[in-house]
């Protein structure tokens, strides 16, 4: 439904008022989502699955520097192709709880369609007068929900979820998550980017993990049960870290856009490191029916 | 020490009340996880604790006196949106030495870079701006911290990261802290007691 294929993107920076630089902050990185199915995207915070799903729909700052193909139903996703698709047919349930307009008041911001409106609040279990709230009367878990309802008022055939959940009470959390998984049941895709791999593990078909702007691992939802189904040695340190499995931190951060290493961009922090790794960066592999960019992954 | 919240009543409109007779103590040195439902109150709480809120009646109190209303409070609150808690406006150097300056070891255990200091907010990550709150927080003068959500928009590996940090320094200063979560397993990680807001009468 929708292919993103070896997709870089850069900055271009100025120092001064000659000296152009661009900034590479995604490299190769491969991501396509079926129809019928919820992909989540996992990751380190900063690894570009904001940036993603901004450039799926076009809505990047005027300095980005796009490579590589997006295609929606085998046609190229260009910027005409976007516009036309963007808030029906391809939508975005944002990050920030600051996407509000603050100066309107929230009914309005869903849909001018009172019907619609009142429609999708008993759905997500808000009363009907919140929509006469201004976005600085609510709390963190109703603005998700206003989120999530305002994307949902067009009938997408793609949802791309940034973060839907955080904030959320973990009934409401799995409420929303369920919605999610209704509208891929029903036919359409949801890439559903997320820090909360609980949920992920529990709604999801497929997990791809980003790190440092690339996707190092496309797992099955299901080899997240153990560390041991995993592929990636990234992928095995975030199991390790989770508050259930350890809470164990991996020493270390992500490189940072603009001083990536040359090789595989986890080696660095990698225990399994080895001269091959630092010095040309893996090919992505299919092993045990996922997709891994390791050169030692089983 | 002790920081205490008696019989708090608060509303953001007249005739409904989000807290309504709450109170909740806690000991230096003490680690509390608070949970609750979306939207029951649990941020306006924190808010009172940390003396950014007057509560219309009841009071929150440090060892018996109330929180200070100038200077700095000791009672430090670390909110759930970075991104609201940070001047746009400001570059993120001037925002983290906003209460102390701390030194270069303990920004790089923060995994602050230093190049980001010449950086605005809106060109950071949500996780990235949230250590900046941290450090900012975290002033030789504080001896409460309530952290509000403060790693929901973080990955697992940086979570891990804060909370070993933020624990290590609670515990090296007998800090006392308030944790408001939805996860259960983080909950039980971090903290000794976990309170449900609805028992806090």
């Amino acid at each position: 439904m929708l292919d993103v294929k070896n997709l870089s993107l850069s900055f271009r920076m100025y120092d001064g008022a000659f000296r152009r630089r661009d900034l590479k902050v995604i490299a190769n990185l491969n991501v396509s989502v079926r129809e019928g199915e919820i992909l989540a995207v996992a990751g380190s915070s900063g690894s570009g699955k904001s940036l993603l799903a901004h450039a799926i729909l076009g809505v990047l700052p005027k300095n980005a520097i796009l490579e590589g193909e997006m295609l929606w139903f085998g046609k190229p996703l260009d910027a005409a192709l976007q516009k036309k698709l963007r808030g029906h047919q391809l939508a975005l349930v944002p990050q920030s709880v600051t996407y509000l307009d603050p100066l309107m008041r929230v009914g309005r911001q869903i849909s001018k369609e009172k019907e619609t409106v009142k429609e999708l609040f008993g759905r997500y279990h808000l009363q009907d007068e919140v929509a006469r709230r201004f976005p600085h009367e609510l709390s963190g878990g109703m603005t998700r929900r206003i989120l999530i309802s305002a994307a949902l008022a067009g009938e997408p055939k793609v949802v791309i979820a940034d973060e839907p959940t955080p904030g959320l009470s973990p009934h409401l959390a799995e409420h929303a998550m369920k919605h999610f998984r209704e509208i891929a049941d029903s036919g359409s895709a949801v890439l559903l980017i997320t820090h909360d791999i609980d949920l992920a593990v529990r709604f999801a078909d497929r997990i791809a993990v980003f790190y440092a702007g690339t996707t190092v691992e496309t797992a099955n939802a299901s080899d997240f049960a153990d560390e041991s189904l995993l592929r990636h040695p990234y992928s095995r340190a975030l199991w390790r870290a989770m508050p259930q499995n350890g809470f164990s931190p991996t020493d270390g951060t992500q490189p940072y856009a603009g001083s990536l290493p040359a090789g595989c961009l986890y080696a660095p922090r990698c225990a399994m490191r080895t001269p091959e790794c630092v010095s040309a960066p893996p090919e992505p592999r299919d092993i045990r029916g996922g997709e891994v960019s390791c050169l030692y992954a089983t | 020490m002790l920081l205490e919240a008696k019989n708090l009543v608060f509303g953001y409109e007249r005739g409904k009340n989000t807290l309504d007779g709450v109170s909740l103590a806690i000991e230096a040195g003490e680690r509390v996880a608070l949970v609750g439902p979306s939207g029951c109150g649990k941020s306006t709480l924190a808010r009172i604790l940390a003396g950014q809120l007057r509560p219309a009646s009841g009071a929150a109190t440090l060892d018996g006196k109330p929180l200070p209303l100038r200077g700095f409070c000791p009672v430090q609150l670390i909110y759930q949106h970075p991104e609201k808690a940070i001047n746009p406006r400001w570059k993120l150097g001037k925002t983290l030495t906003e209460a102390w300056s701390p030194g270069d070891e303990f920004l790089s255990e923060l995994g602050i870079e230093k190049a980001w200091l010449g950086r605005y907010p809106a060109e950071l990550s949500g996780g990235e701006l949230q250590r900046f709150c941290i450090a900012r927080a975290l002033a030789p003068q504080t001896r409460f911290i309530i952290a509000d959500e403060i790693s929901t928009m973080l990955d697992v590996i940086t979570q891990a990261q804060i909370w070993e940090l933020l624990l290590r320094v609670a515990d090296e200063r007998g800090l006392g802290l308030l944790a408001i979560t939805h996860s259960r397993a983080l909950a039980e990680r971090v903290c000794a007691r976990v309170a449900e807001f609805g028992d806090l009468r």
